[in-house]
């Protein structure tokens, strides 16, 4: 178990427990939350391999974390502006109460 | 092979083609109808006196045979011949059968149905000449059967009359008993000899191979296999010539119009079984020959005796003919071809005569035919008279008419007959009946008082002539296209038989193929003069109980009995009744018949009716079982099919229940099995 | 393994799973923030100065913050719901234990995993900010546009988004009061 394996290990399990709170919590906010749990396990995967990996001097890994953060930033404004409006019209949050759109 | 052998198709063809155009046309078109059916029968006349003239020059048989269809590497033949005995025959067919074409035009002027009448009378004339000039046994019996059917067109002209309708069956249906055991014989004949043809060149059936051959074998009964074909064609004879068994039709037959009567009844249809057993010389030994004689000897007297007690003017001439019949079979028995066809020519010219006299005194008394209600024509009908008489006068046998030629070769041949004298004192008995019974019916037709019948208030309408014309009018001479006929066959009748007397053999000696000469001194053959006076005595006995019995003291209304009625009512009423054979045929054949059709008709309809409404019933149940299994496997399991589809697309409907965390419980988990796969392989 | 990194994951594995398990919402988005905060300490941990700080300003300082907004925007009737968990949270749990086991497993069966030597750390001059913003500039550059066009529609659009509806004309002015 190198160090490598551990920051894989801890980014696994911070991508389990997000999704855990993705599927689980009723609140579309939490759900949002959980996905961006998830999404910075995955930045830590990313760092994790720069840092152990070959050429840690090209940059690359960090690079990708830097956009991916900003990316997050801009989805996590959109989500929640959309959680905003959604509540605004059926003056809920509650994940499980919006289904209208099914088969 | 002078052109004319080689043409002589042409004599049953043309008339054949003149039917066939009568029978597309219209019935109004008489005068085309009636041109077309003369001239081919002139035109055929004109052939057979060439034929004839061919014939005389060269007496031997000519033939001319073609293939017709062939039997793997058998060949079916059929063909033509001329000799002496088909060339007469073809002389008087054409020549009696243009007398009674142009008696026609005249007898049936009223008749709506007068082209249908040609037509069918064509087609009868070129029938019963392809009968003749027959090579083929095949042949014969095809042309055979066409003669048949029209003889059954023809009776039954009429047709809306029950009766006549009745008749033509009756006719038909007799007829074909008869000629089954001609076909069996056929049959037979061409199973030992190997061909139907008569003369070709050595292998015919009727040249002295295949005879020999024949007669080596045995067969039933202990008879020579030729005996048996011999009188299994003697019976298609039977039933076409009239004689006993068979011989019921013949008086029905009259229903037909009289020149039907005439031409075929009485000419030539009737002439076809004498001419076939004639044909068929060769194979027929003495011992069927004997059968022959006695079947005709038996005929003759029966058929005589029945005429005795008869009322309808046509029906008296219709046994006459069966009588005559029998004696031209009893020639053939006994005598030899020439006998018998001796008596056919010359009963044939006399008994169409009488026949077309018939024609024209029914004609002129307005379809009357009971000849109790006629009387004293003599004077109304002086050219039928006359022409009648002549004609009574050669079937009487009276001396130097030609009946009385040929009925004493028959007799002097029977009483020179070895076997037995029995069919000699038929005949005998026979020819003084003929006498009786023709002087009975001249005297009550034309002589005595003018007999009306009283319960004709008013007119009846016959086929012939519209209701209009009175009956009570007085008769009335025929028009002149129906006397001239009458004249020209009344001349032959009286002089006819000077062509086989016995001192100028000449019609024996040119059927034998010998020149004749003539010599007085035939006549001095022992035992022949003095048949000739015995043969003259009955006739005159004859003809003198006739007029004593009713031409001394005629009846005078029409309901007055018979003479002879008056002195020997029973017999009278027996033989008025036909003797009952009708009545017994009734009881016993006809019963039978009638009981073997119910029974096959109860088989059809409940046996093989029953079979095939099984099988419809199963054919229906397998429908019903395919419509079930359409229904409930195909069409339910396809819906069924359907159904779970729906279903099953409405289970996973389910999964996209709006939920989106559902969505991605379902990802993560694609995601897991996806990874395990992926990473499955590549584990250690 | 060693102590300061057991430390940092501890503290963000357990601020997520505080983050997923507390029931009043304030208390998870602060227990997210204490999360994103012991990630930025692992960025710095394996010497990605410059992420780790990013980290901090954006998700602690921006992500954080704009979630502790939406949930005071959204409080409806201010009740807790009934049930903070959704029906089939049980299974869900199951699902992601099964995720997280295959991702362990892909970890643990790999070569990478059970290198003896591993790489040593780069030297933090060819690591830097110079670096970054030369990297930025010169190989990255067509990303980095990308990225600026993509901050401007995400801003925008999370603005219409966010606006009030002009049709319905009664209620902005009463939440406007309210507001204020």
């Amino acid at each position: 178990m190198n160090p490598l394996a551990g920051c894989l290990l801890v980014s696994a399990l911070l991508f389990a427990i997000g999704l855990a709170g993705a599927i689980t919590r009723r609140s579309a906010i939490l759900v949002l939350a959980g996905i961006e749990l998830m999404l910075s396990a995955a930045n830590l995967n990313f760092i994790a391999f720069w840092r152990f990996g070959p050429h840690p001097e090209a940059l690359t890994g960090l690079i990708f974390v830097i956009f991916s953060i900003a990316v997050a930033a801009a989805e996590a404004a959109v989500g929640l502006a959309l959680i905003l409006a959604i509540y605004r019209h059926a003056k809920t949050s509650d994940v499980s109460e919006i289904r209208e759109m099914r088969g | 092979m002078t052109w004319i052998v080689n043409y002589l198709w042409l004599i049953p063809v043309l008339p054949m083609l003149a039917a066939g155009v009568c029978a597309l046309l219209k019935q109004p078109q008489r005068r085309l109808s009636a041109t077309l059916a003369i001239g081919s029968m002139s035109v055929s006349f004109v052939l057979a006196l060439i034929a004839f003239a061919e014939a005389l020059s060269h007496p031997a048989i000519q033939v001319a045979n073609i293939h017709w269809m062939q039997f793997g590497d058998q060949w079916v033949s059929l063909g033509w011949l001329l000799d002496p005995l088909a060339a007469v025959m073809l002389v008087m067919v054409t020549f009696v059968g243009l007398l009674i074409f142009i008696y026609s035009t005249g007898y049936m002027a009223h008749d709506p149905n007068f082209t249908r009448f040609f037509c069918f009378l064509s087609l009868f004339a070129g029938a019963m000449l392809g009968v003749v000039i027959a090579n083929s046994l095949l042949l014969l019996f095809m042309c055979w059967e066409v003669v048949g059917l029209t003889s059954y067109l023809l009776i039954g002209f009429w047709y809306h009359r029950p009766a006549a309708a009745a008749a033509a069956k009756k006719a038909f249906i007799t007829t074909r008993i008869g000629d089954l055991g001609l076909l069996i014989g056929m049959v037979w004949l061409y199973a030992q000899s190997g061909t139907l043809l008569f003369y070709d060149n050595g292998s015919g059936c009727l040249e002295q191979h295949a005879i020999s051959a024949l007669a080596a074998h045995i067969t039933i009964f202990g008879m020579v296999v030729s005996t048996a074909i011999g009188l299994l064609i003697f019976c298609g004879a039977v039933g076409k010539s009239g004689q006993l068994p068979l011989h019921v039709w013949l008086p029905d037959a009259m229903e037909g119009p009289t020149p039907v009567s005439a031409l075929i009844h009485a000419a030539t249809m009737v002439a076809a079984g004498v001419y076939l057993v004639a044909r068929v010389y060769p194979l027929m030994n003495a011992h069927a020959l004997e059968v022959v004689a006695w079947v005709g000897a038996t005929t003759a007297l029966f058929a005589a005796c029945i005429a005795v007690a008869q009322n309808d003017i046509k029906r008296i001439l219709a046994y006459s003919t069966v009588s005559q019949l029998g004696y031209m079979m009893l020639g053939l028995g006994v005598g030899g071809v020439a006998v018998g066809m001796f008596h056919l020519i010359t009963h044939a010219f006399f008994k169409a005569l009488l026949f077309l006299g018939a024609g024209s005194v029914i004609h002129g008394c307005t379809e009357e035919q009971d000849i109790r209600n006629m009387g004293g024509l003599r004077r109304f009908m002086p050219v039928t008279f006359a022409a009648y008489a002549a004609g009574t006068l050669a079937l009487c046998g009276f001396p130097l008419f030609a009946g009385f030629w040929s009925k004493d070769a028959i007799l002097h041949s029977a009483h020179g007959w070895g076997i037995s004298r029995g069919p000699f004192y038929f005949g005998a008995i026979g020819a003084l009946l003929t006498a009786f019974y023709m002087t009975r019916q001249v005297y009550y037709v034309f002589f005595g008082p003018r007999r009306v019948p009283e319960a004709q208030a008013e007119p009846v309408a016959s086929p012939r002539h519209p209701a209009e014309e009175s009956v009570i009018a007085d008769p009335h001479e025929s028009p002149r296209v129906m006397t001239t006929p009458l004249v020209i066959l009344a001349v032959f009748a009286a002089f006819l038989g000077f062509v086989g007397t016995p001192a100028w053999p000449w019609f024996q000696s040119f059927l034998a193929g010998q020149p004749a000469r003539f010599d007085i001194g035939g006549f001095s053959e022992p035992g022949l003069m003095a048949l000739m006076g015995v043969s003259s005595l009955i006739v005159f006995a004859g003809i003198g109980l006739g007029w004593w019995l009713y031409g001394c003291k005629p009846i005078v209304n029409a309901t007055d009995p018979d003479a002879l009625e008056r002195l020997a009512p029973g017999p009278f009423h027996a033989l008025a009744n036909r003797l009952y054979v009708d009545e017994i045929y009734e009881a016993t054949v006809i019963r039978l018949t009638r009981f073997a059709s119910a029974f096959s008709a109860w088989l059809d309809r409940w046996i093989f009716g029953g079979l095939v409404n099984l099988v419809a019933w199963i054919v229906t149940g397998f429908g019903w079982l395919d419509l079930g299994l359409d229904k409930y496997v195909v069409n339910g399991g396809f819906d069924m099919g359907c159904r779970e589809v729906s279903l099953f697309g409405r289970f996973f409907t389910r999964i996209q229940n709006g939920r989106v965390q559902n969505y991605l419980r379902v990802i993560a988990v694609a995601l897991v099995i996806l990874a395990i796969f992926l990473l499955w392989g590549h584990r250690g | 393994m060693t102590l300061p990194f057991l430390i940092l994951a501890l503290l963000t594995l357990a601020g997520g799973v505080a983050a997923m398990t507390l029931r009043r919402l304030v208390h998870c988005a602060l227990a997210l923030a204490v999360s994103f905060a012991g990630l930025a300490g692992l960025y710095l941990n394996l010497g990605a100065e410059f992420a780790g700080l990013a980290q901090l300003l954006v998700y602690v300082g921006a992500i954080a913050i704009l979630i502790v907004f939406v949930i005071l925007l959204t409080r409806g009737g201010d009740a807790d719901p009934d049930s903070s968990f959704s029906p089939a949270s049980a299974g869900s749990v199951v699902i992601a234990l099964a995720v997280f086991a295959v991702l362990a497993w892909a970890v643990n069966t790999s070569s990478l995993a059970h290198v003896a030597t591993l790489q040593p750390a780069p030297p933090s001059d060819k690591t830097g900010t110079l670096q970054i913003g030369q990297a930025l500039m010169q190989h990255y550059v067509l990303p980095l546009e990308v990225i600026g066009l993509m901050l401007t529609a995400a801003m925008i659009g999370a603005v219409i988004l966010a606006l009030r509806d002009k049709r319905i004309a009664a209620e902005p002015k009463d939440s406007e009061l309210r507001a204020s």
